[in-house]
């Protein structure tokens, strides 16, 4: 048990890093590949809306703004959950793991509340090649935050059965790194697919 | 004996580089004005948007590393993260800037 805490941590390793989280990094370097191939195809298509409604008539910026800032304060819970793990303060570890899952939980809320909305008011998936990029994209990092939350509540049932501990804190680290991430592909995504003047019909 | 003192002292030196509770709280206070920055240029409609989309985009990156220096601890872990993530960035940015001048996206403005 000791060995292989030792070994997470990286001192039994080649590189002298953990292989854990350097795996993780190589997989976000990969993510960015993959949320670029949606953000630029999203950025090609938007001015595409034919007959249904354009994004600059459609989106709801003050109601985006509330989730961002939401998706925004997971992260702060998110590394509060560490470092109160990392102080052995299980307790708080807890706590803020919960928070984070609920604040990731009340994101994909108000996206199925904008997809539900933007359904009723013309807007389906076929509806135009702008309609499809949109919904793909922001569908796909929608499906990042959910499994997010399912790997956070895998590490609260973990700390329930006791095996979640200030030596392991680096499986809490790692998933932060991965709920962090998903946290800046949002800022690009907030930045470039609503600030950005949309085109109007 | 050595040994382990020595990792005994590794061990905590990588638990001091983390920034305390409050440092991670006023990195969250300055992200949350740099955002309702942001969102306030959505009332300027007098802004042109050869200025609006700079400065949009300047402030999106900042929050960008802002995350991944403090938040994802790039400030304080071996250079090697960094590597790693930064390649992936940049593998991105050429693929998709290329692909985006061969869809002259860029001339559409």
């Amino acid at each position: 048990m000791a060995d292989a805490a030792a070994v997470s941590h990286g001192h039994g390793t080649g590189t002298g890093l953990s292989n854990n989280k350097l795996l993780m990094w190589t997989f976000l370097g990969s993510e960015c590949l993959l949320f670029g191939g949606l953000i630029s195809t999203y950025l090609i298509y938007r001015g595409r809306f034919g007959d249904g409604p354009a994004p600059g008539d459609i989106f709801d910026i003050p109601f985006t703004s509330v989730s961002s800032f939401v998706l925004l304060m997971s992260s702060l819970t998110m590394v509060l959950a560490l470092s109160a793990l990392q102080r052995g303060d299980i307790r708080n570890n807890r706590i803020w793991l919960l928070t984070t899952a609920l604040l990731g939980s009340l994101f994909i809320g108000g996206q199925v509340y904008e997809f539900t909305t933007f359904l009723r008011e013309g807007l389906g998936y076929t509806t135009s090649p702008f309609s499809s990029a949109f919904f793909t994209l922001t569908g796909f990092h929608g499906v990042h935050v959910s499994l997010g939350i399912v790997m956070l509540m895998s590490l609260l049932i973990s700390s329930f059965r006791g095996t979640l501990t200030k030596e392991r804190s680096e499986t809490v680290e790692i998933v932060g790194l991965y709920w962090h991430f998903v946290d800046v592909v949002w800022i690009f995504i907030f930045t470039v697919i609503y600030l950005v003047p949309s085109p109007t019909s | 004996m050595s040994t382990d003192t020595a990792e005994h002292v590794d061990s905590h030196d990588e638990a001091h580089d983390h920034p305390s509770d409050r440092k991670y709280v006023q990195v969250a206070i300055i992200l949350a004005i740099v955002t309702a920055l942001e969102v306030a240029t959505y009332w300027m409609e007098s802004v042109p948007g050869e200025i609006l989309i700079p400065v949009l985009m300047l402030m999106m990156v900042y929050k960008f590393f802002y995350v991944a220096a403090w938040f994802m601890h790039l400030k304080f872990d071996s250079p090697m993260f960094t590597k790693f993530f930064v390649a992936g960035l940049i593998l991105a940015t050429i693929v998709y800037g290329i692909m985006l001048t061969v869809f002259e996206f860029w001339h559409k403005g």
